[in-house]
């Protein structure tokens, strides 16, 4: 293969994040005949579900099941348009007149779009036991990674714990490579049937159901499954050496453990989509912010759309229908003229987009995370990066501080490199608990760029323009 | 509840600090401010406090101010995170130094020693970590800075314990006479008091317009960046001559780069967009003067949204069209220090009708058109 | 504690982590070589001088930084490892350039 070809200033459309959602619209977008950048972080496409799905030297298809080899289909679609996919390239910055600043190989650059989609997916929702900063302990999704991309199981003694259908997922795929699980601590709470049990229904049509149900059984067939798990903290000289959690009312039982691998959900990865400032509203339903959209994945941003888990969070599928959705306003609005059968009839997209959609309610209640495992107490640590811990938080909102920017400046939490990925929505929930109004009142951080560090060297090195030097107020 | 004998508009700094004053004098007050206390420039600037490089009309109120931030602690409970380490202007050639030696005669020449210039051998004791091209520098000595929220909150609170009254989220939409008092309206009601004060940083041009004495009052958006946290390098706060910089390492290690370059400020949405390009400026200035930052990491940038006047001095004193309004606005990016005196100014007008800091070069009177004929 | 799959293939890569030699496999990411290495920790907190450990392996949670060939805060989790590489714990807060 010939080199990369040279990096451009402009294009007609610049995605960011090669998940489905990304992968499918950039495929769209070139295919109309569109310039397009697609910019991702990691070094192949897939984003986190397709993780290395090009490359990965897990072969034996068994083992990470159909579903995951599924996206290989959409990384060859990619890889055979013009669009110019850029690997390891980090986004730290997106301007709402569409200038990208973006990280590749040390080095920055401005990029200018006419239109972009963010497709940056979603991110494990952060789950504050005490001591969960302990090394051994992970996420599922990370744990995930190491077998996609790097082909790596755990040994010694493994516990997962949490809730929800990836920690299932991950339990089947390491039992096909020959992994060795020691339990699965479910935290689903028990009261969920109940308020799941409506839409079951819907959940029964839904093509996920009986591929579920499968996996659910034959992890559950092989795993020791230790249900309605109420309390959990992780235990450890400087490393993790101990799980101690209990059942019910249930007093504790300690279980030595190596790694333990959490989990309860994903969230949507809001903080470039917020640093332009698209508005977001609190989702009760999902517990974290979606952003405002519309059936397009447009935003009151002109020109900027948001495809896929981070529009809201309905899997891998919904992601690649959503990102063609947001194709092809793209297309409509800069090539009204295109070639209609290099476009994917829209009719169609959004009755895929239903089928997948469907039983996602239930989905939602019956893996509704507990309030336990939201809102921390205590010593428990709710910012990492910070060392900020949840006594402290609920000892500020009495000082006055009334939601998650005041907060900052007096703990310093959502100011580490992270910028509140991992506490963002713990803070908000506890400020609105200790204040007894709803997260959507409370807000969330003013989110800015960069969104991800940037080297004063790679700063230094942008270049100048004439506007800028002569734009200085003496302060 | 009793009325307010004053209202405050704009829950900043330095309403706050007449809130504060007010309230220390047995004035009942209440602060109307329509997002939250601290919320515009007063709570995300660079923190400087300082004396150093101020314009000559306001060296006598910034002197004045210094000290009330040396005893910060029993103005307010509260010890702002105010750090006081010095303040150092470096110059990077000799034409840079003469123009500071010539800055510091002037200070001298009213009166005033704050201001000393210092040699490159007593730079590098002051910043090892200074580049060894720079000649000299001006150093103010007992200059430094604070936490810039907590500050503003810290008044707040304290004028609340005297009784000041603070509502937020709430926004003045109209101003008028009725019978012997100033009429509020707000976004959540109408207020009134005999008095009332313009504190309304960014939007106190549309205030003083309701009144009758348009300011051509600039919206800016100063744009400051952090890096991660870095071994302990530099004590004072640094300032540059002949390029805009301010330059601070906090003792958490975190270094926060200022200097003046701007975003663009939507004032009605409390939106800025920031100018990387212009960022990229900083980062040279910063790579230029301080080789051990060549490996620092930027992890936040951001801009609040200031008031500048054309002459870059804030707007002090009695409303010239209006019987019972004061203004304090228009700090163009250096108000932050002279907060808490500029508060008891007010407070002092308001109750005695006089003071005896100089303001006359702030006087509103300066922007009034002359009267067409 | 992770072991690699037999299908992984062999670590051909030398590496050096706090100057001791370590295998790594040629696309893994730094993170990754570092775990299947067994290293504990791969870098101390700025504020406590806590150990911590890669977490979320996808580059969202910054607590997989290491220094990497004198650089540090470089995310391990998005590196790939090349044959060479100096990788260093990182200690509390960065060490100033020299």
């Amino acid at each position: 293969m010939s080199g990369a070809p040279e990096l451009r200033d402009s294009y007609d459309v610049a995605i960011i994040g090669a998940g489905p959602a990304g992968m499918a619209a950039a495929t769209i977008c070139a295919g109309a005949g569109l310039s397009t950048v697609l910019f991702d972080e990691q070094p192949a496409p897939g984003g986190q579900i397709y993780r290395a799905v090009g490359e990965t030297p897990v072969r034996r298809p068994a083992v990470l099941g159909n579903d995951y080899w599924y996206g290989e289909r959409l990384v060859h679609a990619l890889r055979a348009s013009a669009a110019h996919h850029v690997p390891g390239a980090t986004v730290w910055s997106l301007s709402r007149d569409r200038e990208i600043g973006v990280s590749i190989d040390g080095a920055a650059r401005l990029v200018q779009a006419r239109r972009v989609i963010i497709a940056t997916g979603a991110l494990e929702r952060p789950f504050p036991i005490p001591s969960w900063t302990l090394p051994g302990v992970m996420t599922a999704g990370a744990a995930q990674i190491l077998l996609k991309s790097s082909g790596m199981i755990p040994h010694g003694r493994t516990v997962l714990a949490g809730s929800g259908p990836l920690l299932w997922l991950l339990a089947w795929q390491y039992l096909n490579a020959g992994a060795k699980l020691d339990a699965i601590l479910d935290t689903t709470p028990r009261a969920n049937r109940k308020t799941a049990w409506p839409h079951a229904a819907a959940f029964l049509l839904s093509p996920y159901f009986r591929k579920g149900l499968r996996l659910l059984l034959s992890v559950r067939r092989r795993v020791r499954v230790i249900a309605d798990v109420s309390d959990l903290r992780a235990e450890g000289d400087g490393k993790l050496q101990t799980i101690v959690y209990r059942v019910g009312d249930g007093a504790e039982t300690r279980l030595p453990a190596d790694t333990l691998l959490l989990h309860q959900g994903v969230v949507p990865n809001v903080n470039l989509a917020m640093s332009v400032g698209i508005e977001h509203r609190w989702d009760e339903e999902q517990l974290c912010w979606t952003p405002v959209v519309d059936g397009f994945g447009g935003t009151a941003v002109d020109g900027i759309a948001i495809a896929g888990d981070g529009a809201g969070i309905a899997g891998a599928w919904a992601a690649e229908e959503r990102g063609k959705l947001a194709a092809l306003a793209a297309v409509r609005a800069l090539k009204p003229d295109a070639r209609r059968d290099l476009l994917p009839d829209e009719a169609r997209v959004r009755l895929a987009l239903a089928q997948v959609e469907r039983g996602r309610l239930f989905l939602d209640r019956l893996y509704r995370p507990a309030d336990r495992f939201r809102l921390p107490e205590g010593d428990t640590l709710v910012c990492r990066c910070e060392e900020v811990s949840a006594r402290q938080v609920v000892e500020t909102v009495a000082l006055g501080c009334t939601g998650p920017n005041q907060m900052k400046s007096f703990l310093r939490c959502g100011m580490g490199p992270c910028q509140g990925r991992l506490c963002g929505l713990t803070v908000t929930e506890l400020i609105a608990r200790a204040r007894g109004v709803s997260p959507a009142e409370v807000g969330h951080y003013r989110l800015r760029p960069p969104v991800k560090p940037i080297t004063l060297g790679e700063l230094a090195a942008l270049p100048k323009s004439e506007v800028a030097i002569k734009a200085v107020v003496r302060g | 509840m009793t009325a307010p004998d004053v209202i405050v508009i704009g829950g900043g700094l330095h309403g706050c600090s007449t809130a504060l004053h007010l309230a220390r004098r047995g004035i009942r007050v209440l602060v109307i401010e329509k997002d939250h206390v601290g919320r515009h420039a007063s709570g995300v600037n660079a923190g400087g406090v300082r004396r150093l490089g101020r314009h000559p009309a306001e060296i006598p109120l910034s002197v004045a101010s210094m000290e009330l931030w040396h005893a910060i602690h029993d103005l307010v409970d509260d010890d702002c995170g105010f750090e006081s380490h010095g303040q150092v202007k470096v110059a990077e050639s000799d034409a840079e130094f003469d123009t500071l030696r010539r800055r510091v005669e002037e200070v001298r020449t009213l009166g005033f020693t704050h201001e000393e210039l210092i040699g490159q051998d007593e730079l590098r004791d002051l910043v090892p970590a200074i580049s060894p091209h720079c000649v000299g520098a001006i150093v103010c000595r007992r200059d430094g800075a604070a936490l810039p929220f907590r500050t503003t909150l810290a008044f707040k609170r304290k004028a609340e314990s005297l009784g000041a009254r603070f509502i937020e989220g709430t926004r003045v939409i109209g101003l008028s006479r009725a019978s012997n008092a100033w009429r509020i309206e707000t976004t959540d009601g109408a207020h009134e008091a005999p008095r009332i004060v313009n504190t309304a940083g960014a939007w106190a041009h549309q205030v003083a317009a309701q009144l009758g004495e348009p300011v051509p009052l600039e919206v800016i958006a100063p744009m400051l960046m952090i890096s991660a946290p870095m071994a302990p390098f530099l004590q004072p706060v640094l300032g540059a001559t002949g390029r805009p910089l301010s330059f601070k390492q906090f003792t958490n290690g975190t270094v926060l780069i200022g200097g003046g370059h701007r975003g663009r400020p939507d004032p009605e949405t409390n939106w800025t967009d920031l100018d990387f390009t212009a960022l990229a400026i900083s980062a040279r200035t910063v790579w230029d003067l301080f080789p051990v930052m060549r490996g620092a990491q930027i992890v936040r940038a951001w801009a609040g949204i200031e008031a500048r006047m054309p002459d870059d001095i804030p707007v002090i004193g009695r409303s010239r069209t209006s019987e019972n309004v004061w203004h304090a606005f228009g700090f163009s990016a250096h108000g932050f220090q002279l907060g808490p005196v500029v508060g008891a100014i007010i407070a002092e007008l308001i109750a005695t009708g006089h003071t005896n800091l100089p303001i006359a070069p702030f006087d509103i009177a300066r922007f009034a058109r002359p009267s067409s004929s | 504690m992770f072991q690699r799959l037999p299908d992984a293939g062999d670590a051909t890569l030398s590496i050096t982590v706090d100057g001791k030699p370590v295998k790594a496999r040629a696309g893994d990411t730094v993170a990754a070589t570092l775990l299947a290495a067994g290293i504990d920790h791969c870098r101390t907190t700025p504020v406590s001088g806590a150990p911590r450990a890669p977490y979320c392996m996808m580059g969202v949670c910054f607590e997989c930084l290491v220094v990497i060939d004198g650089v540090g805060n470089r995310q391990g989790c998005l590196i790939p490892v090349r044959d060479g590489m100096a990788v260093e714990t990182q200690h509390g807060k960065r060490e100033l350039e020299r």
